[in-house]
């Protein structure tokens, strides 16, 4: 049940991505660190500390940054590149596209303040297409792990997997409630609930909020599964069947536009295999704007009662 | 020398018969830079033709204008990469020899894609500084367009080679003058192209790149100046469309193939040859 779900602590899950990558360091020596002058934000001075020699500051110039990552890769290195997810990926698509992707690049690419919940910074900086565009990407895999520990499994887990990476995190704290030293499976969707009413399929942050709408749904006597699709791609195709196959409709929730994110992917699926009234949570082919993070959560349409919303409307939908 | 100029006519050969064949490609670009890849792949790089991804203790060399395809694949299968005879699907369905380099289809000799401008300089540092990281001395050529230089990333990382140290990379840029639009001084004028290299922070030589004697000097040269603390960067003046009287200057022959005609006239005047394909 979701109300035996335990919060640990809150914490930032840009964090988990420092914690995970000095782990990976420690356990692979051909771990390499890019910055483009965003260091302290992307939390690598722990990593900087202990592998000076494993460590490239390129200053404020991502599309050089992709390129001698990819460069790195050739000589066996795992180059981890780091900036906001806006200049991790839209700033630098073409250089990401045939450096790295079309070049079958051994890069990842690690961006923080994701979404909405960078807050105060405002739109140029609070991407919400990141996930479409490098999904879109042959060979590209995508992550977007959900909080603190799971962060850090999965900055860990990729430095195992060969082939270009995104992995999208994010930069307020927020609710820390999946295992310390948790195994990270690539592309093995997450059931944190069994339910056979309505399955709740959620990314990022949005997983917590996922969980909140569930356990008012619990009270309210609905059979609710909450899956936490980590990774995007390649989507976990059986996982998510398998679920939209017993409950008959489905929410996806994403601090992303619902034009080319989660929710597009999941909706693929039951299109192709088993067609079923989805509701989707996420930005509607809008920008943002500054703000706190919850209000901005609030006033887009990303809340709590958002998903409360759409799960009603789903189930009611699945009766006619 | 005989042996370096009569291979450098071979490959002028493959260049105008590969595009003529298909009538597509860019051979202007492509016999301009002729000797200096004859020189790289038959003299001053050492490298092993058994190709291996990660170049390990071995010279490795980066293209970055892409488009320059024909003449990296002829020196590359004449140089023992891939055979010879491949060299006639250049451009063709299901081919290995994409009309851009390609790793996607697992070429030998090819490190990463190229083609979208631009990208080259940045990869090339990145395998330097592997190789620094890996303790193997040997070194890393690129070669670039001088109207691919109008791509902002190429200054970031003329900016940044400097600064990490990337001081076992060599690269050199075709500096013929010519782009697709018309002659790089109207497009975008590169202005004092050796002063900005400098002033860059690197070592800059200049050469005739169309002067096989010149080349391989320089390219010994430049190869003494690594290891200094400074990237090296070779200015190579190169006429576009070379060894062919009628392509020679001109920007348009940047991306349009020869007629049949066009052919055998161009033949004609490259008569040294190993033995077509």
């Amino acid at each position: 049940m979701l109300k035996d779900i335990v919060v640990l602590n809150e914490k930032e899950t840009r964090g988990g991505f420092g914690e995970g990558i000095l782990e990976a360091g420690r356990k692979n020596p051909n771990v390499v660190a890019l910055t483009a002058d965003l260091l302290g934000s992307m939390k690598l001075q722990a990593f900087i500390k202990e592998f000076p020699e494993r460590f490239v500051q390129v200053g404020i110039a991502e599309a050089n940054m992709i390129g001698i990552a990819a460069g790195l890769t050739i000589g066996g290195k795992i180059p981890y590149t780091t900036t906001f997810a806006n200049f991790s990926t839209g700033r630098v698509y073409d250089q990401i596209r045939q450096s790295v992707a079309y070049s079958g690049k051994n890069v990842k690419i690690c961006a923080s303040h994701a979404g909405l919940t960078l807050g105060e910074d405002g739109a140029t900086h609070q991407i919400l297409e990141d996930i479409g565009l490098m999904k879109m990407l042959p060979g590209m895999t995508v992550i977007v792990p959900c909080d603190f520990n799971q962060t850090k499994a999965a900055t860990i887990a990729i430095s195992e997997y060969e082939g270009p990476v995104y992995l999208r995190f994010g930069r307020p704290k927020w609710p820390n409630f999946t295992p310390e030293n948790q195994p990270f499976e690539i592309g093995k969707a997450q059931f944190l609930s069994e339910g056979k009413d309505i399955s709740i399929f959620a990314c990022g942050h949005m997983v917590w909020k996922a969980i909140e709408a569930g356990r008012i749904l619990e009270e309210k006597g609905v059979s609710v599964e909450v899956v936490n699709i980590h990774t995007i791609k390649p989507l976990d195709v059986e996982g998510i069947l398998k679920s939209i196959q017993k409950t008959g409709c489905a929410v996806t929730a994403e601090e992303h536009n619902i034009i080319g994110g989660l929710g597009d992917s999941v909706a693929q699926v039951a299109a192709r295999h088993f067609p079923i009234p989805i509701e989707y949570v996420g930005t509607n082919d809008t920008f943002g704007e500054s703000g706190k993070p919850e209000d901005l959560l609030v006033k887009y349409g990303l809340d709590t009662p958002n998903i409360l919303a759409a799960a009603e409307k789903a189930l009611i939908r699945k009766k006619h | 020398m005989t042996d370096l100029k009569a291979t450098a006519s071979q490959i002028r050969r493959d260049i105008v018969r590969m595009v003529h064949a298909v009538q597509s490609g860019h051979p202007g670009g492509s016999l301009g830079c002729a000797d200096f890849f004859t020189a790289l792949y038959f003299s001053v790089m050492e490298h092993n033709p058994d190709f291996h991804m990660d170049g390990r203790n071995e010279d490795i060399f980066f293209l970055s204008n892409g488009h320059i395809s024909p003449v990296f694949y002829s020196a590359l299968a004449r140089s023992g990469y891939f055979p010879i005879q491949e060299l006639s699907t250049f451009r063709k369905l299901n081919s290995r020899l994409q009309g851009h380099p390609t790793t996607h289809e697992h070429l030998p000799g090819i490190r990463v894609a190229s083609g979208s401008l631009g990208q080259g300089m940045s990869v090339a540092i990145g395998a330097a500084l592997a190789k620094k990281m890996n303790k193997d001395s040997h070194l890393v050529f690129s070669l670039h367009g001088d109207g691919e230089l109008d791509e902002g990333q190429n200054w970031e990382a003329i900016m940044s080679a400097p600064n990490l140290g990337a001081d076992n990379l060599i690269s050199t840029i075709d500096w013929n003058g010519q782009q697709i639009d018309g002659p790089t001084a109207k497009v975008m004028n590169l202005g004092n192209l050796r002063q900005k290299f400098e002033i860059f922070g690197w070592e800059t030589l200049e050469m005739n790149g169309n002067d096989m004697d010149d080349v391989i000097t320089k390219l010994g040269q430049a190869k003494a100046l690594t290891g200094k603390g400074k990237p090296v960067a070779i200015l190579m003046h190169t006429v576009m469309g070379k060894g062919v009287d009628f392509m020679e200057g001109h920007h348009e022959w940047h991306g349009i193939a020869p007629s049949d005609a066009q052919l055998k006239a161009a033949l004609n005047q490259l008569p040294e040859t190993l033995g077509d394909y």
